[in-house]
């Protein structure tokens, strides 16, 4: 490839790009480890449950967050962008139908929301969901 | 924060025996994270809601453990399924030890 300026700079975007992506996963470490404290490291399914989020969150102060995931018993959500990434944990008990909950929940930055359920066969299933936030809400 | 904590809950007044209810839930509460500063640099103490729970006629339909991510005003909807007539009994549980509750009764034909 010949040096010419418009390689130099597809290639300077790029190696950009490729730090970028490196200097992401400090906090997603964080949800692993959360995730994997609740699982026991057991293997996530996925497909038995649904993550319904807004593709654009104007505002992260209050972001409407849907999780449903018939026969479970228990379902935890994570935002891995968060100072702390857990942020909800819903428990059903016997009279509980349809084994799904929405709420409001909090979001510093752009980032993924991770929901994973725990069925009734000990088993567990994950979904995920980016959200993209304009405004953060953690304040300070 | 144990002025001007209200709870609303919406749940149908009547319902068919095993059909599945929607009910809706809102509590005025600040939910202060603890990661926000205020003008002088001090870190505000975390006051939130820590836990919600729903009963009815005594069994559990839900028990929820919040964290300081659920936004301002705690909005929760879920099913529920009503066997008979009876009533659902809703409790937040305060950071403060403050425990607020409401009741709302349900005809069951």
């Amino acid at each position: 490839m010949k040096l010419t300026r418009r390689n130099l700079l597809i290639l300077s975007s790029a190696s950009v790009a490729a730090t970028a992506m490196g200097s992401l996963p400090a906090f997603a470490t964080l949800t692993d480890d959360a995730i994997a404290e609740l699982t026991g490291g057991a293997e996530l399914g996925e497909g038995a449950i649904t993550l319904t989020a807004p593709e654009i969150a104007e505002n992260g102060n209050t972001v409407p967050i849907e999780v449903s995931a018939p026969g479970a018993v228990a379902i935890t959500l994570f935002a891995d962008g968060n100072p702390v990434p857990n942020v909800a944990t819903f428990n059903f008990g016997p009279l509980s139908a349809e084994r799904s909950a929405s709420t409001r929940i909090r979001l510093a930055t752009t980032q993924n929301v991770v929901a994973v359920a725990k069925m009734e066969d000990g088993s567990f299933q994950m979904a995920k969901a980016n959200v993209k936030v304009t405004i953060g809400g953690c304040g300070g | 924060m144990a002025s001007g904590v209200k709870p609303r809950v919406k749940v149908p007044k009547t319902a068919a025996a095993g059909d599945t209810i929607t009910i809706k839930t809102l509590i005025s509460h600040k939910m202060e994270s603890g990661q926000r500063k205020d003008d002088d640099g001090n870190v505000i103490p975390r006051s939130i809601i820590n836990r919600f729970t729903c009963d009815f006629n005594g069994q559990n339909v839900i028990d929820i453990a919040l964290e300081p991510a659920i936004s301002t005003n705690p909005y929760f909807q879920f099913e529920a399924i009503a066997p008979e007539s009876g009533e659902f009994k809703f409790t937040w549980y305060d950071d403060d030890g403050d425990v607020y509750e409401t009741t709302k009764k349900i005809e069951v034909s």
